[in-house]
């Protein structure tokens, strides 16, 4: 529907990279960058920004979340235009939780509501705000997918990540059994319910195991951190990507500009 | 019933060690689940059924004063006697008491959840009255001396040689082999009960206010032998258990039995509409209807809360969660286990204790995209363990360690400003450096050091993406 502004070069994206790209996979983040300057977008990164209070929200301190969930406004309200990020996790927080964490705020609750309405999860950017399925990339990576709960279920978005990857020519992407069910990362949950965490983990991981493929592709850091520390655990060698870093012909994945 | 939710943990651990129910567990996903999605295909308007459906429950309990007057009404219009207890030990009153004035010896169930809540089979075996479920299920985890493992599928937990075992000790009778022979053997111990039973007790899977009518689904027709054999029925309900009318109930009918089992409709519907009538032949002489509160007005009250009184009981988010089909059914330590039971069970039994079972959760959403009634799950999780965390005003539940508290003080002070946020980030890097093979650590510290357990945790990066970006533009505006 924005397709029109996309061929528009003065398009400015903001990039919220979320704390865990920014301290662990900060290569996810460059690929976004990449990826969005590659097709003409300015990527305005505000340097202050750090959390957007999810990891004390899920753990239930909303006390300490809401003041980080707050700043998050604070500078976001800066910008304008679309924020991207690429996390399905992060973007419910704002768009569905950030109601409840801000209930009895009327002020943060009406600025949040705005602000939700102009942050995007990275692939529902490119398909739904840009209207881009294909990045014209060519690639031999033998994968799977792992739908990310928030991503699909919160958010909805499934058919966007499916179709970017569809049109990378030579991409094989194989059915994994249970591809739905949640990897047992959940934040907080992965530590304080260990064992649980780790039973779920070890469904997904032979789930993954069983298509043989080399490379896991997920759109959720933590997700990816969860599954990727799991199987160096067993020793497997299949890599876990997210979808930014698959469709980044810069990344160093195996995969390239067609023609 | 006695809740034992404080113990999750270790019955976690107990469940998770025990490959038999591992094995066990994978039906629920593999049946049900699977049962309910393409129940759920099938049905052309699915989606517009479970809007109705959240619509119709939401508009009762908004009004539950005024539907749980009119359906009272009704029901003693029909020639029954209505009892709303306060609680478990006051339902359990009552009941004691209607057996006592009617010298009841023994006393048939239907399933009936909320009479596991009031620990009703024990009350009564107290008195020395005999008490004999017979739903199968139910009866299987009664000859067991056990709780229900699943609210739809009770003994689902159980083997086929467990179930023989159990069936033979019971009737002293050759051991069968066989679920046609075991079924067999089951009916033929029960049939002679419901000959002698003088008493039923039964749930309601719904009510209806304007007609006066209770319903009972179930497979087996126990349902049906139990409303109608017995001299007393006593039904016992959840206050929340209704619709406004018969119009409402087809609706929910339709939603509950393909998100229960996955059927169209289930082989027995019975209403019932109080006793036996002058020109009836058959059915019980008194109709009792115990309406049960037991701590539902905690959720009523509670605007965040509220909408888990939504329930029907269909057990379609245990099916489809994650972590029942890790943990199972008793580890849940109260009557209602899985998703829905992580927000009931600690409201109704206690929030300190109970506030495990909301952390119980990847907030994965699996329930909610189950839920006939759409119940938003894992955003009620969220609250309860907001109010166990921190503390609400007028419950003063709070279950956190100060330790914990400690640790989100710290975290929020580190996100509170960029240059505390890198600085974090350094530190890290620093004391990770000498312990990282390409990248990732065998071992953290507390409090996360759950994750080294079975996981390898990624070292922090060499540079944040925010050093990153920064020298990129640097770059950029040099060339």
């Amino acid at each position: 529907m924005h397709s029109e502004n996309a061929r528009d070069s003065t398009l400015r994206a903001n990039l919220f990279v979320t704390c865990l790209v920014d301290q662990f996979a900060p290569n996810v983040g460059m690929s976004v960058v990449n990826i969005l300057e590659s097709r003409g977008i300015e990527v305005y990164f505000p340097f202050d920004q750090t959390c957007c209070g999810q990891p004390a929200f899920n753990s239930g301190f909303r006390n300490d979340a809401r003041p980080v969930a707050s700043r998050f406004l604070d500078i976001f309200e800066e910008t304008e235009g679309p924020i991207v990020c690429p996390s399905g996790s992060c973007v419910a927080m704002v768009r569905n939780f950030y109601k409840d964490l801000f209930r009895g705020y009327p002020d943060e609750l009406a600025r949040a509501k705005r602000l939700s309405e102009r942050i995007y999860e990275f692939s529902e950017f490119m398909v739904d705000v840009l209207g881009i399925e294909d990045l014209g990339l060519s690639t031999d990576i033998d994968a799977t997918y792992h739908r990310c709960c928030h991503l699909l279920r919160e958010l909805h978005i499934d058919e966007q990540p499916a179709a970017l990857m569809e049109n990378v020519e030579g991409l094989t992407v194989k059915p994994m059994e249970r591809n739905e069910v949640c990897c047992g990362f959940g934040g907080a949950f992965s530590v304080k319910m260990s064992d649980v965490s780790t039973a779920m983990l070890n469904e997904k991981l032979d789930n993954v195991l069983a298509t043989g493929a080399s490379t896991l592709i997920a759109g959720d850091t933590g997700c990816i951190m969860h599954m990727q520390g799991g199987l160096r655990r067993r020793g497997a060698d299949v890599q876990v990507v997210h979808i930014a870093e698959l469709l980044d012909a810069k990344s160093d994945l195996n995969q390239s500009v067609k023609r | 019933m006695k809740s034992s939710t404080k113990e999750f943990r270790s019955a976690a651990s107990r469940a998770l060690a025990d490959v038999r129910l591992q094995q066990a567990h994978e039906v629920v996903y593999n049946g049900f689940h699977q049962a309910r999605l393409s129940a759920a295909s099938d049905t052309e308007d699915w989606e517009a059924q479970r809007t109705l459906g959240k619509a119709i429950k939401d508009h009762t309990i908004a009004n539950l004063d005024y539907y749980l007057d009119m359906l009272a009404t009704n029901v003693e219009k029909n020639g029954g006697k209505v009892y709303f207890a306060r609680d478990a030990a006051d339902a359990n009153a009552y009941v004691r008491e209607v057996a006592e004035k009617n010298d009841v010896s023994t006393v048939i169930k239907s399933k009936s959840m909320v009479s596991e809540e009031m620990g009703l089979n024990h009350v009564l075996e107290a008195d020395g009255i005999e008490v004999v479920e017979t739903d199968l299920g139910e009866y299987i985890v009664q000859l067991a001396g056990e709780a229900p493992y699943h609210i739809i599928a009770p003994a689902i937990h159980k083997t086929k040689a467990q179930v023989a075992d159990l069936l033979a000790e019971e009737s002293k009778s050759e051991r069968r082999e066989s679920p046609e022979q075991l079924t067999r053997q089951a009916r033929e111990m029960l049939r002679e009960v419901f000959q002698r039973a003088d008493m039923s007790v039964t749930g309601a899977n719904f009510a209806v206010a304007e007609t006066g009518s209770i319903v009972l689904v179930t497979n087996e027709g126990n349902g049906r032998m139990a409303t109608s054999m017995p001299r007393i029925h006593v039904a016992a309900m959840g206050m929340e258990k209704l619709v406004p009318s018969a119009a409402d109930l087809s609706a929910m009918l339709r939603i509950l039995i393909r998100s229960a089992t996955g059927q169209r409709i289930s082989a027995y519907v019975t209403m019932v509409n109080g006793p036996r009538a002058h020109d009836e032949e058959d059915g019980p002489e008194e109709f009792h209807l115990v309406i049960m509160n037991n701590g539902r007005d905690r959720l009523l009250r509670d605007n965040s809360l509220r909408e888990a009184l939504n329930c029907i009981r269909c057990g379609a988010c245990m099916n489809s969660c994650p972590v029942y089909r890790k943990v199972g059914g008793h580890s849940y330590g109260w009557v209602y286990p899985g998703p829905i039971g992580s927000i009931v069970s600690p409201v109704l039994t206690g929030l300190r204790d109970g506030a495990k079972l909301p952390a119980a959760s990847s907030l994965c959403g699996a329930c909610h995209e189950a839920c006939p009634v759409k119940i938003n799950i894992p955003r009620m999780l969220l609250e309860l363990r907001s109010q166990t965390a921190q503390g609400e005003p007028d419950r003063q539940q709070m279950a956190s360690g100060f330790g914990e508290r400690m640790t989100w003080k710290a975290w929020r002070q580190g996100m509170m400003s960029r240059s505390r946020f890198e600085g974090g980030a350094s530190v890290g890097k620093l004391i990770t450096a000498p312990l990282k093979r390409d990248g990732w650590l065998n071992k953290v510290p507390p409090p996360i050091s759950g994750w080294t357990d079975s996981r390898e945790f990624p070292a922090p990066a060499v540079k944040t993406f925010g050093k990153m970006f920064a020298e990129r533009k640097r770059e950029k505006n040099g060339q």
